[in-house]
């Protein structure tokens, strides 16, 4: 009997697909396997590659006992292709085949529209990863080494994942888009990734934290209504995925929170009271909430613009055909087909910023993000707490979202944090005050020098509370190569 | 007089400060007993069954925190939650219960404290231990497991019947570390007509199964002339199925330090941690004979004692462990011609030795056997301490804190 809980091993690509059977896409995976070690080897420094880090690895996807924990040599992880146990008799979610039997075979009038979607998510994955290559050399800790690194293997397996079906689904050109996931590259000038926050560096750990906070959010959400798909394969990837994105939020989320917490705490031991009085704070070595909040505002933004027009046929076209579905599709209550229901959008009229009504099919797009900017407040209020615990008079705050857009209705239109319309010599005047400017990274970028003793670290963040895996305080999470 | 004070529960809680609200877990819970409100993630305590499988999902570890309560909080109680309520003060032998479970149901947690009682106090886990998972399969929820094979380990003339049982999960998950028991609940009734409860083995298979990759798991069991469940055990055959509950015990583990030395001390079947540790070491080392590409490697010694060769179990694998991975002294107190010899004698034999591995901070001790090998054992870690004046009792008690000293006896 196929085993379609646990990994089987019995191919060189772990799988619970029952590859071994499956010749044709083994082939094809095969041929594919040694461009993505390459890609690997080339991307992550030397030293780090013969480093033995403490990772998690996905062995099967009963949640009993999903993932195992180890010291692993990252070019020996083994990525393998998991998908979520087969529901009994899923139905199609949302659209117009709302009801019907999920597709187990890719519906041939929306091939095209499927293979989009997974090359552009596939996209997403390789290239964070080449964002983030050179973030090991600066690590605030061993710690937060071995989480980069997590994250890093990771969505090296969820390239994997959406390379399979690809090539279990597409044929020959599959495989070519499989190809090009491996030869784009992030930042470069002749290929460069699919999306505008994927090309964008990480310089620096606050912006790593930003970015697994932020733009990974985005990535869960997509996923998230990924996992609705009629395209059952497709969802049943997507399930299995969101398991292991939960971590890179988390990254995210306590990340910010121990830069706020060092910085309040560093204040409060120099008896500064107020949060604008930058100098005195920076001098101290750790990075001021105004500074904090520009990283925000940046990453926020950035990551808005990756849900697309707030109107789109394209998005209504994806849900009205039940490949992608909204953030909890399941448990919403209403006819899964919006053939009259409206949702308000934000529009532009006559240069005004107003709300509107527009058919609730062609805001999709504007629908999850509006869950994902719920999503992201959360932990913009737990950041707070920290804040108002350490009693210093300071509240961080997602900006509107007109402010600094490149897609979408506010594209390129000058509007303050607070959604108000400026002039162009208004608002270039007081954008450094709202966005991270070059000598706010310059100083960012002063504090990043690695700490790699095993329970130290650097002096601009606070130490987790709790270690991964509930590890003590100093776990040895990266055993260094240092040759 | 005061009204009979409530037994205590043990409620499952989620620290409110660590949690991020990915809600991996409420989708997990196939019991729905997981739910959240703009403030916290909670659990609701009349619905949870303790089935664990929101555990390993949770990315902050927030979910995996206990408290023993007279009275469980309610799940709005748990909505108004800034941080995580102290654990109240309900006597130290029931708050205990809740940090370093060794197991949920009551009983098996007996049975294991009682097997750890040598220590001389609450036993620890090292500190670089894995996780373990406990309580993943209960008496109610069972896991069938399917014996894969069940070979004799003694010499048919030894008069001990020792058998390796190696079971398979088809396919089910049974995190297992190296140092933990699975119970086997034997068929039939008792006398009053209720179900047997199960019997408790370690297992002596390491973490990535007894064959690696595969999740089954080994025993080591000893056909007892009255013992109910070793001689159904002991006659199990290929292919026959038993109902498997746990994985138990949360404190006799492997520090996961190529560093950390062993110090391991057994008779008979106490072999089988010993036997899990080893392999998993030889495993994750990777290579036979050290460390990780020269990394550290603390070394193993090991003092085994038997009647007679014949009737030590694993006797011919473990000749194959070369003496640098494994530094072996079998000892044995039954040969014709020959003076008896026991553990302790050996250890005396080999003070010099023994105590170097006291004096390093990097050493971890652990002794599984008869409980009657706990004496002699204590005696010559005394006379060896105390001749390099050294108090034993200080610093056993000081290992134990440290989660270096583990005794499991029976």
């Amino acid at each position: 009997m196929l085993d379609l809980i646990n990994v089987s091993y019995d191919t060189q690509i772990p799988n619970n697909v029952g590859l071994s059977s499956d010749k044709r896409v083994l082939k094809a995976l095969e041929k594919w396997h040694p461009g993505y070690i390459n890609w690997w080897n080339d991307l992550i420094p030397d030293n780090f590659q013969q480093s033995l880090v403490y990772l998690r690895t996905a062995v099967s996807v009963d949640p009993k006992g999903w993932a195992k924990f180890d010291y692993v040599k990252m070019p020996e992880y083994r990525w393998g292709i998991l998908l979520a146990p087969q529901a009994e008799d899923r139905r199609i979610p949302c659209g117009e085949h709302a009801g019907q039997p999920a597709w187990q075979e890719v519906p041939g009038e929306y091939r095209n529209m499927l293979k989009r979607l997974i090359v552009i998510q596939g996209d997403t994955e390789p290239a964070s990863v080449e964002q983030q290559r050179f973030l090991g050399l600066t690590a605030p800790s061993l710690y937060d080494l071995r989480n980069l690194f997590q994250v890093n293997v990771e969505e090296g397996r969820h390239l994997w994942a959406m390379v399979y079906l690809l090539h279990k689904y597409f044929g020959a050109d599959g495989r070519e888009e499989a190809d090009d996931l491996l030869r784009r590259q992030s930042g470069s000038e002749e290929a460069p990734r699919m999306l505008g926050a994927f090309n964008e560096e990480t310089p620096d750990w606050l912006s790593f934290f930003m970015f697994t906070y932020f733009t990974d959010r985005d990535g869960k959400m997509q996923l998230e209504s990924l996992a609705q798909s009629g395209f059952d394969p497709l969802s049943r990837t997507c399930r299995f995925m969101l398991t292991e994105e939960a971590h890179h939020m988390f990254v995210g989320e306590t990340g910010v929170g121990r830069v706020i917490e060092r910085t309040c705490q560093v204040m409060k031991e120099n008896g500064i009271d107020d949060p604008h009085d930058i100098d005195r704070i920076r001098a101290l070595g750790v990075i001021d909430l105004p500074t904090i909040q520009k990283k925000l505002n940046l990453h926020y933004t950035l990551s808005l613009d990756l849900f697309g027009q707030e109107v789109s046929t394209n998005a209504a076209n994806a849900f009205n055909a039940g490949i992608k579905g909204r953030y909890m599709e399941h448990r919403l209550d209403d006819d899964h087909k919006l053939q009259s229901a409206t949702y308000m959008v934000w529009d532009l009229e006559d240069g005004k910023v107003v709300r509107k009504e527009v058919p609730a099919l062609t805001a999709i797009n504007m629908r999850l993000r509006d869950d994902y900017t719920r999503d992201a407040s959360g932990g913009v209020g737990r950041w707070n707490k920290i804040i108002d615990k350490a009693g210093i008079q300071f509240q961080l705050v997602l900006p509107h979202e007109s402010f600094n857009r490149a897609i979408g209705v506010f594209a390129n239109g000058r509007f303050d944090p607070t959604g108000r319309r400026l002039g162009e010599a208004e608002y270039d005047a007081a954008r450094a005050g709202w966005l991270p400017s070059k000598a706010d990274g310059d100083f960012i970028q002063s504090l990043m020098k690695p700490q790699y003793e095993p329970g130290q670290f650097a002096g601009w963040i606070a130490p987790p509370k709790v270690g991964i895996d509930n590890k003590p305080g100093d776990y040895e999470y990266v055993k260094l190569h240092m040759a | 007089m005061n009204a009979p004070l409530k037994t205590p529960v043990k409620q499952h809680v989620i620290d409110p400060e660590i949690c991020i609200r990915c809600y991996t877990c409420e989708m997990t819970c196939e019991l729905e007993a997981i739910t959240h409100d703009d403030n916290n993630v909670v659990v609701d305590a009349g619905k949870c069954n303790y089935c664990m499988s929101c555990i390993p999902v949770c990315p902050t570890g927030s979910i995996d925190n206990w408290r023993m309560v007279p009275d469980p909080y309610s799940i709005e109680e748990q909505f108004g939650w800034e941080e995580l309520p102290a654990q109240q003060d309900l006597g130290t032998a029931v708050a205990g219960a809740a940090e370093d479970a060794e197991a949920i149901d009551d009983a098996v947690a007996r049975l294991l404290d009682e097997a750890h009682r040598g220590a001389g106090g609450k036993a620890r886990a090292p500190v670089s231990a894995a996780k373990p998972t406990v309580n993943l399969y209960t008496l109610g929820h069972p896991v069938e497991a399917v014996v894969q094979g069940n070979y004799r380990l003694t010499h048919d003339d030894s008069g001990s019947d020792v058998r390796h049982i190696i079971l398979g999960f088809e396919g089910r998950p049974f995190p297992v570390l190296e140092g933990q028991t699975l119970g086997i609940i034997p068929p039939g009734t008792d006398a009053q007509g209720s179900p047997h409860l199960p019997r408790l083995y370690s297992v002596s298979s390491p973490r990535d199964g007894e064959r690696p990759g595969y999740g089954n798991v080994s025993l080591t069991v000893k056909r007892e002339a009255q013992g109910l469940c070793s001689n159904y055990v002991c006659d199990l055959k290929k292919g026959d199925r038993v109902r498997v509950t746990g994985p138990f015990g949360a404190t006799f583990l492997l520090p996961d330090d190529p560093a950390a030395r062993l110090l391991m001390i057994c008779t008979g079947t106490g072999s089988a941690p010993m036997r899990a540790f080893t392999m998993r070491r030889q495993r994750a080392l990777g290579r036979a004979d050290g460390g990780p590409d020269g990394g550290p490697d603390g070394g193993m010694t090991m003092f085994f004692g038997a009647r007679t060769p014949e009737s030590l179990p694993y006797f011919g694998p473990l000749k194959k462990v070369p003496q640098s991975v494994l530094r072996q002294h079998l000892v044995f107190s039954r040969i014709p011609g020959a003076s008896r010899e026991y553990v302790q004698d050996r250890m005396m034999a080999e003070r010099d030795a023994v105590a170097e591995l006291l004096s390093d901070p990097d050493t971890h001790i652990y002794i599984c056997g008869l409980k009657g090998m706990e004496d002699g054992v204590e005696k010559a870690f005394a006379s060896i301490a105390e001749s390099g004046g050294t108090r034993w009792d200080a610093l056993r008690d000081a290992m134990r804190e440290q989660g270096r000293y583990h005794v499991e006896t029976y």
